[in-house]
């Protein structure tokens, strides 16, 4: 069998991975803080020193605004939610998942404004669109890190730059670039990011976070939920302080260190170096697509600013056809169709039908691309 | 006999913050309990050596680390 659907999740996990969560699960056991026996002390300890490692990962200096979520759904709503008030202007790029798509057409509905920037059909940003679009009203910017269509990267610092210059903040959603590429809050000027522990991180589903800038004012941002917290436990209402605020209800502590174990996992490894080798399996696959007749590859063309997803449409196959013949006769798994990015599909040119995506990832071989090439290369020819 | 402080943090990931570095700095501290005569808060507080207690307090303040309140026991 050959995986080649790491954007969707990440798969095989490091055995690190799965040996952290039966560990804690056995030796620190306890409800977090909650009750301060050893083994809930044990199992606050455990997320502590996540929170840290995460904090250190993407370079902000207060462990505390590293805040825990299911995934990065849970972390974009976070911030739209509690952030975001009819009549509020928010500015956001055409490739968007429905991760964002969804919770901002709903608040559009209760007067948030809303202004959709066009990406080329590469994926690309327009630098002087988005520039125009940002404007003193503007409340939030909201950027995919990277397209989890086509895997064009958009350019997060200078939107940044934009972003503050008119006194905006800016939510980036990391969930595809999070441990595929190196990424460093206070370089680029990240207010919120949010990031989804079962893909580039190596840790399971189930687990993901919302890591705030050490700049910004959280006073402004709501919780979307309330509740137990461990702490100041005299009062009914929400505690104000980090990361209690917005951390209410017994945490997936499994889920945290599985997630710990991942992020040393690439730490260890250096993300440079499974970031080089991802690009090298992109490259191949990119060339040996784009040599074949009636085949069209979706994506900027410069590998820098590229993830490892490899998009493509057949002239003469339906992409579900093509999907389906890779599982059954090659044991080859991609994922098709539309990757809850309708939006970026209709950026591209490829809504309703779809693409067939490939998304090597860190356990990847060169190997596994040589023999996906030759059955794609049966398949369109048969 | 060993005199003891306590120190109230208002979240668990304060708590767990300030013992990581205190040990770090050599201090003997423990997490324990909330003693229920201080607050009637459910998590833990940070157990010290009284006697370190001007040490303590510059490691948390130089940290940054937000505390509650700090009591004798
Ligand atoms: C770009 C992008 N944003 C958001 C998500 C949502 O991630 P999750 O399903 O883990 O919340 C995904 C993945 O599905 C994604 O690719």
């Amino acid at each position: 069998m050959i995986y080649l659907d790491n954007a969707a999740t990440s798969w095989p996990k490091p055995p690190e991975v799965l040996k952290a969560m039966v560990d804690v699960l056995q030796h620190a056991g306890g409800n977090p803080g909650r009750s301060g026996h050893r083994l809930s002390i044990e199992a606050a300890r455990v997320i502590y020193n996540a929170r840290e490692d995460i904090a250190r990962f993407f370079n902000i200096g207060d462990p505390s605004r590293v805040i825990f979520t299911s995934n990065a759904t849970h972390a974009i709503n976070l911030v739209l939610q509690g952030l975001l008030k009819p009549g509020d202007r928010v500015v956001t790029s055409s490739i968007e998942h429905n991760a964002v798509m969804r919770p901002l057409r709903s608040l559009e509905k209760q007067g948030l404004i809303l202004h959709t920037v066009p990406c080329a059909p590469d994926g690309m940003l327009d630098m002087r669109s988005i520039a125009a679009a940002i404007d003193s009203h503007t409340r939030l910017v909201v950027l995919i890190h990277a397209s989890n269509v086509m895997g064009t990267m958009l350019p997060v610092a200078e939107v940044a730059h934009l972003a503050h210059h008119a006194g905006a903040l800016l939510l980036v959603d990391a969930a595809q670039t999070a441990g595929a590429v190196p990424i460093d809050m206070k370089a680029g000027r990240i207010d919120f990011l949010a990031f989804t522990g079962h893909k580039g991180l190596q840790g399971p589903p189930g687990i993901g976070g919302l890591v705030i800038g050490d700049h910004v004012d959280t006073s402004q941002v709501e919780p979307l939920m309330r509740g137990g917290t461990g702490s100041q436990s005299e009062l009914e209402l929400q505690p104000e302080s980090l990361p209690d605020k917005f951390e209410s209800g017994t945490p997936n502590i499994a889920g945290i260190a599985g997630l710990h174990a991942g992020i040393r996992w690439l730490m260890d490894r250096g993300i440079h170096i499974i970031r080089e080798h991802e690009l090298e399996l992109t490259r191949n696959l990119i060339n040996g697509l784009s040599s074949m007749p009636g085949i069209k590859v979706y994506g900027t063309s410069d590998l820098e600013r590229r993830t490892a997803i490899i998009s493509f449409t057949a002239n003469n196959k339906e992409v579900s056809e093509i999907g389906l013949k890779l599982d059954d006769d090659y044991g080859i798994l991609v994922r098709v169709g539309l990757h809850c990015a309708p939006a970026a599909h209709r950026t591209i040119g490829t809504f309703p039908g779809g693409t067939v995506r490939l998304a090597p990832g860190a356990f990847t071989t060169m190997d596994d691309v040589n023999k996906t090439i030759w059955a794609i290369e049966q398949i369109i020819a048969s | 006999m060993t005199e003891y402080g306590v120190i109230l943090f208002y979240t668990t990931s304060s708590a767990m913050r300030a013992e990581k570095l205190l040990v770090a700095e050599g201090c003997s501290v423990k997490l324990i309990p909330v003693p229920r005569h201080l607050s009637s808060d459910c998590g833990v507080a940070l157990r010290f050596n009284w006697q370190q207690q001007e040490k303590v307090k510059s490691v948390l303040d130089q940290a940054q680390v937000e505390v509650d309140a700090i009591h004798q026991l």
